[in-house]
């Protein structure tokens, strides 16, 4: 087993029109030993700086990168994904790993308004992980827009 | 080491052991995204044309379909990346650093060799550790450049080079068909047919061609020159009616994102 696999997890973000969303299921596991069905896995960065300014979405993940390539020869075993909109409300995206791939692939579309991104990017998330034993119980999605953040828990399967 | 001695450049290694152990205990430690990929450069009258495809991929998954691998260096000169991602992306970006720094200070545009140099004695200085793999392009006050570097640091200097996993095909391409004094319009599909032959016959490349014209005084990036694989439109929308998730509806109103779920332990 890969040590990537240790806790199990599954996010993904998307661009919508004016919009981005980012979701991440709620299990938290030590192999396959479920620890935790409501960890905590999306974090606000803006409102999190000691400077009291905002980062921008592209500066924010240059930074991340950065502190990756540095352990370049010892890694820390996380794969974070960035999602934010910039000053002209422009979305900005990372990515997300193999499973999600596909569903992400066939579902989504450019220029989803903000519900439409939410059920998009729901679904996704939902039938990625029910196709994953190390991964689910519940989901929970953000959508980022100009106006706010709307925040939905999922009702996922619960096995 | 005292925080005091720590140094604040260069790689950290501190969680190498850790991971040595982990890896030693059965896990399998992650490698770096090593693309497979099929980069290419030739001189032709006026100049350098450099050429790469856009896959990029982590083991079998193709990871990005239209990525960049043609990396700026200065503004006459660029430079191919085959091999690790990361590697050949941080290790340009620096050089590119250095060189801006170097021209600034000696008032000059920056050779070619200038750059060759600080790459290969960069990757030497890591044994191969540093997984980047280049096909340097560029135009000084001594003409055109063409330069391959490979990952331990070894340099040739030819007038038609590939690299990656699909050099042998994009190569085969080049020998039949590479000639002194090409014209720019014959060198840029020359190009293209060579990164075209990587994209069709080496799984490791795909998608699409770019291709860079690097001439005196004069740079001209053409991104996405040629689109061989595009994707056929979708058939059939998936967008879902509203109301198709359900969702848990009496979120508190007040209570932040994630505020109640269990909070990751950041102590240490």
């Amino acid at each position: 087993m890969s040590i990537m696999e240790y806790n199990g997890s599954a996010v993904v973000a998307m661009v919508g029109k004016n919009c981005v969303a980012i979701a991440a299921d709620k299990r938290l596991g030590q192999r396959a030993l479920t620890v935790d069905m409501n960890f905590q896995k999306v974090f606000p960065i803006t409102d999190r700086t000691a400077e009291e300014r905002i980062i921008e979405p592209k500066t924010f993940s240059n930074l991340v990168s950065h502190m990756l390539y540095e352990r370049r020869f010892g890694p820390y075993f996380v794969e974070p994904v960035i999602a934010g909109l910039d000053k002209d409300n422009k979305p900005f995206v990372g990515t997300a790993s193999d499973n999600l791939f596909g569903m992400c692939e066939s579902l989504w579309e450019p220029d989803l308004e903000p519900e439409e991104l939410f059920e998009t990017i729901s679904q996704a998330l939902l039938n990625a992980v029910d196709r994953d034993a190390m991964s689910g119980w519940g989901a929970v999605v953000h959508v980022i827009t100009k106006d706010g953040v709307i925040t939905r828990d999922l009702k996922g399967r619960m096995d | 080491m005292a925080p005091s001695m720590e140094s604040t450049t260069g790689f950290k290694f501190d969680n190498v052991r850790r991971n040595q152990l982990l890896g030693d205990k059965g896990y399998k430690v992650p490698t770096a995204t090593k693309t497979g990929t099929t980069i290419v450069g030739l001189i032709f009258r006026d100049g350098v044309i450099l050429g790469a495809d856009t896959r990029a991929t982590a083991g079998p998954i193709v990871a990005d379909k239209n990525c960049e691998k043609i990396h700026y260096l200065a503004p006459n000169m660029y430079c191919c990346g085959a091999g690790t991602a990361a590697d050949t992306e941080f290790t340009t970006n620096m050089i590119s650093s250095q060189l801006a720094l170097h021209s600034l200070s000696t008032g000059r545009e920056a050779r070619v060799v200038t750059a060759m140099t600080m790459l290969k004695q960069y990757l030497f200085k890591y044994q191969g550790h540093i997984g980047a793999a280049l096909v340097l392009g560029g135009y000084d006050v001594g003409g055109p450049h063409l330069f391959t570097i490979y990952p331990h640091g070894s340099t040739d200097k030819l007038p038609y080079v590939t690299m990656g996993s699909g050099s042998l095909a994009a190569m085969s391409v080049f020998e039949s068909r590479w000639r002194q004094g090409m014209s720019r319009e014959e060198g840029i599909e020359l190009v293209k047919d060579a990164i075209e032959a990587g994209i069709f016959n080496d799984m490791g490349s795909g998608s699409n061609v770019d291709v860079c014209v690097i001439t005196k005084g004069n740079t001209e990036y053409l991104r996405n020159y040629a689109r061989p694989n595009e994707r056929v439109e979708k058939e059939q929308s998936y967008k879902f009616p509203a109301g198709t998730t359900e969702f848990i509806v009496p979120r508190p109103a007040g209570v932040a994102a994630g505020e109640e779920s269990t909070a990751m332990d950041t102590s240490a």
